[in-house]
């Protein structure tokens, strides 16, 4: 077997130093009748050109993004991805190393972190981030707990343009950890009144922006409500590079700011792995979850980077720990840190005002097609379009003509009465001959 | 056997100073400035043509504020980020004996497969229509799961390890809900040998955590489970094998008392690595059990993650697991993503879980198949046995001289009248060309040291290592005191001042304020 150096010889000679006589002595403390006589029912080994062909045939059954007219994002999103980001990922030292527990030897992994610190910071508008969560929608259940262990209250106020999905999370969570949610109905268009749902025993008013439907949100009123109550503003986003062109939670006086990286350097990958963004006020540090990365010096006084403030973490704290989290999403914080680098500020700025545009000249188009109707009065780079017939049938009738329309709503909103409602992305991906395929093949479709 | 390809400059002229260098670099050691350093607001390494004119929909939202984010050129940023790499140390350097942890090699087939474009350029809500390869990849895994464990179901979506964990005790709090029972069950029984995650994951749940004690022979016995198990106890989380690389002989046992109690029996998983096709979780009569991807299966480390964990569930809990999931519609295979009109307990994550690590682990398992995944398990016992077995004559084992699983366990007692510690011997290491071992966990061992060679290794990796920590424990007895004190010298840095960054903690980096 390719993978396995040890031989038959060496098997022997190791055994006999340890002073059995056979492997079986040396699982001997499973009970007798418990073991696994012979081999598990599954094929034997299969050499490297086998596993290929097999794999290449199942992953020829799916269609990927970049092999159709794409204007699919909620939540998720078609980007160019420069070739050098995954070069680099895929560098041993960072694809084969573990969480850098002993810093002398990994402040290659460390520096990085501390940069993705800061650039999420930045991006964010806050003070100080951690060195990633899983996803965006655990991300954000992670700052509903957050939120409630700052302020000593249990009760979450989720927006209805909050990703249905992140709802789902943060009532599970919820749920199973005795505090109470209150979940306002799905907003098309953005207008719902946040403020009237926050009471005195409101932990935090969770939003998201652009929105869900892809409404950009202000926020600054929603946090005055908030704070005038005592309770926190968490904002969410679902896609970073909005964030170079719509003003950022910080700006808007959130007190966390978490949101889904996989946008920035990540593969669409079906759903993850993905990298959760997570970012606060100073002052609300020793509550948050996650691994810091922090600076220091070594015995010789060099500038070194290090693991920091674990008493909040789960291997210390044990049962009185901020959160159970253990991993955080490294290797996609990597990718994320390597692709904003090669951006900038000025390439960032540029692919969302180009984001924009493409939305704005496919929304153009769109509407111009009688039945249809953007409902957005403002967007990014998503809107929601209504349509004449029902949006899941539509989406399919779409595929099949090749063209990957955008979400039905009732996918994820199956009792919303949204049945008519599509919401549609497009990045920089998309070119003029995509446009028109897809209005060509939605005008057939109608 | 001569292993050294040359001497140490110390052995060639013992006291001699370094020269010291005008950049700082020594030769192929180099250090690399911060991106804020040397990236500019305006450069970018990224060609991007110029938006199409359009007039702007983003309404009064616009940003107007700067970000200050610096950018760098590809040939930059290529090379900040390799010579950053050059500072890390990786299995694919050498052996990486983190106990717990399973630094095995990571198969670069897996990753080709990772890329190919029907998985890794799919979106998670396609028309399911399109995406028929995933769902095959997703089920195939899920059965090569449950073959190995001998569980019911799957819950596939847990993102790592511990996301798993909770996955599993939300499934159990929901099956004590089902029962009626949830406000008489409220403690969870948690060994003192557990990892850290476990308590926390109980405690997240509102569960109050009851320890049990191991025994002097380091498993938890049937006895001492029962003594703990009372009408308030809504389940028992025990690591097999334990964390101190032992298999729990009295499991069996165990998991009766926890039925007849009326409790649901969690097993973390983090150890399944020595036991695939050896025995299986579901016929010691585990409940749910948490699988990492990236330690048994090898899915990168990737520098701390992402992993993947998901669940296994007996048929008690099955009913309970987390949307989504995969129903069978003849030969068709369709993603239910709708906890209402089941009795699943909600969802953990937006999406399906790590498509990527899926895909990885699957590779890994085709490519082991039955044969090379016990021989992987048997491979990975007997080198740690060996290890064992070459260093207890130097090194202190708590549970003398025992058969170990994967990963051996040492304590300090050796090391006590020397003036050395764990973390000296450990950085010692480091100035050999080794990563240390797992210190000082698990916590009820003083000054513990874990070691997990994986079945990665070969034998004279092995008989490298081995020599190295037994020529290490010579210098301890010798009394050379100032090679683990002052260790490591050799490393891209000395030991860093971690009160220092915890007491003033800087989490990013500022700009200097002009002089």
């Amino acid at each position: 077997m390719r993978y396995l150096p040890l031989d038959v010889e060496e098997r022997e000679v190791m055994l006999a130093r340890v002073g059995v006589s056979d492997i079986e002595a040396l699982f001997a403390d499973i009970p007798a009748d418990k073991r696994i006589a012979g081999l598990m029912d599954m094929p034997r080994a299969m050499s490297e050109m086998a596993v290929d062909r097999k794999m290449a045939a199942m992953a020829a059954r799916s269609r990927p993004a970049g092999s159709m007219p794409f204007f699919l994002g909620a939540g998720a999103y078609k980007r160019h991805i420069p070739a050098s980001v995954d070069h680099l990922i895929q560098r041993s030292e960072f694809l084969t190393s573990y969480t850098p527990y002993q810093p002398e030897i990994a402040q290659g992994t460390l520096q990085v972190l501390f940069e993705f610190q800061t650039q999420v910071a930045a991006l964010t508008g806050m003070e100080v981030a951690n060195a990633s969560m899983y996803d965006g929608s655990t991300a954000c259940g992670e700052a509903m707990l957050t939120a409630h262990r700052l302020t000593k209250r249990r009760k979450a106020i989720l927006s209805g343009g909050l990703h249905p999905q992140y709802a789902d999370v943060a009532a599970t969570l919820a749920h199973m950890a005795g505090a109470a949610i209150v979940q306002l109905p799905p907003d098309v268009k953005g207008a719902e009144d946040l403020a009237a749902a926050i009471d005195g025993e409101t932990s935090c008013v969770i939003v998201q922006s652009p929105d869900f439907f892809g409404n950009p949100r202000d926020l600054k009123p929603v946090a005055a409500a908030a704070h005038a109550k005592g309770a926190l503003l968490v904002a969410v986003f679902t896609d970073p590079v909005s964030l170079g062109a719509v003003r950022s939670p910080g700006e808007m006086d959130a007190d966390i700011a978490v949101g889904e990286g996989q946008g920035i350097g990540n593969a669409l990958s079906f759903g993850g792995p993905y990298v959760g963004l997570f970012a606060t006020r100073m002052k609300n540090l020793r509550q948050m979850p996650g691994r810091l990365a922090g600076e220091t010096v070594d015995a010789d006084g060099r500038r070194s980077f290090v693991l920091t403030l674990s008493t909040r973490e789960q291997h210390i704290r044990r049962e009185k720990a901020t959160s159970n989290i253990c991993t955080n999403s490294g290797l996609c914080a990597l990718a994320f840190s390597i692709h904003l680098t090669l951006l900038g500020e000025a390439g960032l700025k540029r692919l969302a005002a180009v984001n924009h545009a493409n939305a704005v000249r496919l929304a153009d188009r769109l509407s111009a097609i009688p039945g249809i109707e953007i409902v957005n009065a403002h967007f990014f780079n998503e809107f929601t379009m209504r349509t004449p017939r029902p949006a899941a049938d539509l989406i399919e009738d779409l595929a099949s003509r090749g063209v990957i329309g955008g979400l039905p709503a009732s996918r994820l909103l199956p009792d919303a009465g949204l049945d008519d409602c599509v919401i549609v992305a497009s990045t920089e991906v998309n070119d003029d001959d995509d446009r028109a395929a897809y209005a060509r093949a939605l005008a057939e479709c109608l | 056997m001569n292993v050294r390809a040359r001497p140490t400059r110390a052995e060639v002229e013992p006291g001699a100073a370094l020269p010291e260098t005008f950049t700082g670099a020594r030769a192929l050691e180099v250090e690399e400035a911060l991106i804020f350093e040397i990236g500019r607001r305006d450069a970018t390494g990224v060609d991007i043509e110029p938006p199409a004119p359009v007039a702007s929909r983003l309404g009064p939202h616009a940003r107007e504020k700067a970000l200050d984010l610096p950018g760098l050129t590809e040939p930059e940023a290529v090379r900040h980020y390799v010579r950053l790499s050059r500072q890390n140390y990786a299995i694919d350097l050498g052996i990486y004996p983190l106990g717990s942890c399973t630094m095995k090699h990571n198969p670069r087939l897996n990753e080709k497969m990772a890329r190919l474009p029907g998985f890794a350029d799919v979106h998670p809500l396609q028309p399911e229509s399109t995406v028929e390869g995933a769902l095959m990849v997703m089920a195939a895994l899920a059965d090569a799961l449950l073959k190995m464990t001998g569980m019911s179901a799957v819950a596939m979506s847990p993102k790592a390890g511990a996301h798993g964990e909770l996955c599993g005790m939300m499934a159990i709090k929901a099956a004590i809900e089902a029962r009626g029972e949830a406000e008489q069950r409220k403690v969870v029984l948690v060994p003192d040998s557990a990892h850290g995650t476990n308590p926390a994951t109980a405690a997240l749940l509102g569960f109050s955590v009851r320890a049990v004690e191991a025994g002097d022979d380091g498993v938890v016995s049937a006895e001492a489970v029962k003594n703990a198990l009372a009408p308030d106890v809504a389940a028992i989380m025990l690591t097999n094998p334990n964390t101190c690389g032992l298999f729990e002989r009295e499991i069996v046992g165990v998991a009766e008392a926890v039925h007849d109690a009326g409790a649901y029996f969690y097993c973390d998983g983090a150890n399944f690595n020595a036991i695939v096709g050896k025995t299986r979780p579901g016929d010691l009569g585990v409940d749910a059990m948490h699988i990492n991807l990236h330690k048994t299966f090898s899915t990168p480390h990737g520098g701390g993650g992402p992993g993947a964990g998901p669940v296994a569930l007996s048929e008690r809990l099955a009913p309970f697991a987390p949307v989504p999931f995969l129903a069978r519609e003849g030969d068709a295979l369709r993603l239910v993503e709708h906890a209402e009109g089941t009795q699943s307990f909600g969802r953990m994550t937006a999406f399906h879980g790590q498509m990527g690590m899926f895909v990885r682990a699957l590779a890994f398992i085709l490519s082991h198949g039955a044969d090379g995944l016990r021989q992987a398990a048997e491979d990975a016992v007997l080198s740690a046995n060996y290890i064992r077995a070459c260093l207890n004559d130097v090194m202190s084992a708590p549970f003398g001289d025992r058969v170990c699983m994967h990963e051996v366990l040492f304590d300090d007692r050796w090391l006590k009248d020397a003036g050395v510690t764990t973390l000296d011997f450990a950085k010692a290491m480091i100035d050999e060309g080794f990563h240390p071992m797992t210190v000082y966990f698990p916590l009820i061992v003083h000054g513990a040291m874990l070691i997990e060679p994986t079945e990665s290794e070969s034998k004279a990796s092995l008989d490298l290592f081995i020599m190295t920590l037994r020529d290490l424990a010579f210098a301890v007895q010798a009394g050379k005191k100032e090679r683990f004190l002052s260790a490591p010298v050799y490393a891209p840095r000395r030991r860093l001042d971690e009160t220092r960054a915890a007491r003033q903690p800087v989490l990013r980096w500022t700009r200097p304020s002009a002089l």
